[in-house]
């Protein structure tokens, strides 16, 4: 599962593959974050997982650690 | 979420008319930097778009794809009995734009004539009212208009919005015929989200006064516009689109007995290539039976599904069964599977 969530992050926020994903930053924070890395999360939550988050739900988390915590609990 | 079929009922003629006027979308604006541009037009895939020059309106649009559509079809204008506009960029607030065009096209004044408000469901919703039409006796044939500039809606300084909607208008007739096989509808709305995609001012909830139209940072961002500008919520409506629009598509081919393999185009509203991609890769299509024209107009609201048969089908719809799905402001959605028995495409026409 975690590993299946970081390979979904870096596609989603497009992380080179060189580049380490600290679980703990604040994904809002990321350098790619913006209203079209948005699009590609929730895409990818749905396509990896069969997730659709909830707005609310999504403005109530903010660190990798806290989206792959929501995800391992559905 | 009524569920409609009509039997006898088809689209026999399509025509457009865009702007001459070519808006290459990587040399749109120095609001912003480069290398954003880029990022939003390689995402979006959207590369051109059509801007109607300031004395252009939808309805003008509307009116030449009409001309060109009776031209050559010689369709006789005294059996058109209805004419329907569909647009939210009308030319005035009163009287309703289809009673100006009524008298343009030259149609007789026995045409019964009337405007729908809705964004990019609104050629699917539309198109139930013109079946609706046709379905009754004493009406021969209707022409169906929808028209947009959604160009002069959004602000150039505004990225969310900025790089995507562009103008065109359509024509279509819609006529009985026993031959013609049965076509479903599904429509859909959630009121509830009508915050996702929105014009706060201008209308009279809000009147227009000096404040609607003072610029303003909107976000955290820097993002600037007026509130007589639309805005749009992206992320949050591709989530609304996610839950309900796979869901819709399926219910429709359920309700009309069809299976996904018999449809042979898949015709989705042209919001970006992100959702058309997404769309075709959530319900495993074959990418040759979605046709797509976002990256040559961008996102024209309700005319982006016939403007792509028009571009993307001419002399392909010869018994040929589609399924239309709108989506956008409102919220609104519609979906349809529609049985073409021939339906004739007219070339696309460049206004100046």
């Amino acid at each position: 599962m975690k590993e299946n969530f970081i390979n979904a992050m870096y596609e989603a926020f497009e992380i080179e593959a060189t580049e380490e994903l600290d679980l703990g930053t604040e994904f809002r924070n990321h350098d790619n974050w913006d209203s079209l890395t948005k699009l590609s999360l929730i895409a990818v939550l749905d396509d990896e997982f069969d997730i659709i988050i909830e707005d609310d739900k999504l403005e109530t988390l903010n660190t990798f650690k806290d989206l792959l915590e929501f995800i391992s609990n559905k | 979420m009524p569920k409609i079929t009509y039997n006898n009922i088809g689209i026999t003629a399509i025509s457009a008319a865009i702007p001459k006027n070519t808006i290459k979308n990587l040399e749109y604006t120095n609001h912003f930097d480069e290398n954003v541009v880029k990022e939003i037009v390689d995402k979006t895939g959207i590369k051109e778009r059509r801007f109607a020059p300031d004395h252009l309106t939808s309805s003008d649009l509307c009116y030449h794809a009409a001309e060109k559509l009776i031209l050559d079809n010689a369709i006789d204008k005294t059996e058109i009995d209805v004419l329907i506009f569909v647009s939210q960029t009308p030319d005035y607030r009163m009287p309703a734009t289809s009673i100006i065009l009524q008298d343009r096209l030259g149609l007789s004044k026995d045409t019964a004539a009337f405007d729908v408000s809705l964004g990019c469901s609104g050629f699917v919703y539309g198109l139930t009212m013109a079946y609706n039409y046709a379905n009754l006796s004493g009406i021969k044939k209707v022409l169906l208009l929808d028209g947009e500039t959604r160009s002069r809606i959004y602000h150039p300084k505004d990225r969310k919005t900025a790089f995507l909607f562009g103008d065109g208008g359509i024509a279509c007739l819609i006529e009985k015929k026993d031959s013609f096989l049965p076509s479903f509808f599904s429509l859909n709305s959630d009121g509830s989200k009508q915050n996702l995609i929105k014009v706060d001012a201008g209308g009279y909830r809000n009147p227009s006064s000096i404040n609607t139209m003072k610029e303003k940072v909107v976000d955290i961002h820097g993002n600037v516009r007026t509130d007589e500008h639309g805005y749009m919520n992206g992320g949050d409506v591709f989530n609304f689109l996610l839950r309900e629009i796979p869901k819709d598509i399926k219910q429709v081919l359920d309700f009309s007995d069809t299976n996904i393999n018999d449809i042979d185009y898949f015709l989705f509203h042209q919001a970006n290539k992100f959702m058309n991609d997404y769309l075709s890769k959530k319900m495993k299509l074959d990418k040759d039976k979605v046709p797509q024209s976002i990256s040559k107009y961008g996102n024209t609201s309700s005319v982006s599904i016939p403007l792509t048969i028009v571009d993307q089908l001419k002399g392909l719809l010869k018994k040929k069964n589609l399924l239309l799905c709108g989506f956008g402001v409102g919220m609104s959605w519609a979906s349809a599977v529609i049985n073409v028995e021939e339906c004739k495409v007219s070339d696309i026409i460049e206004v100046e």
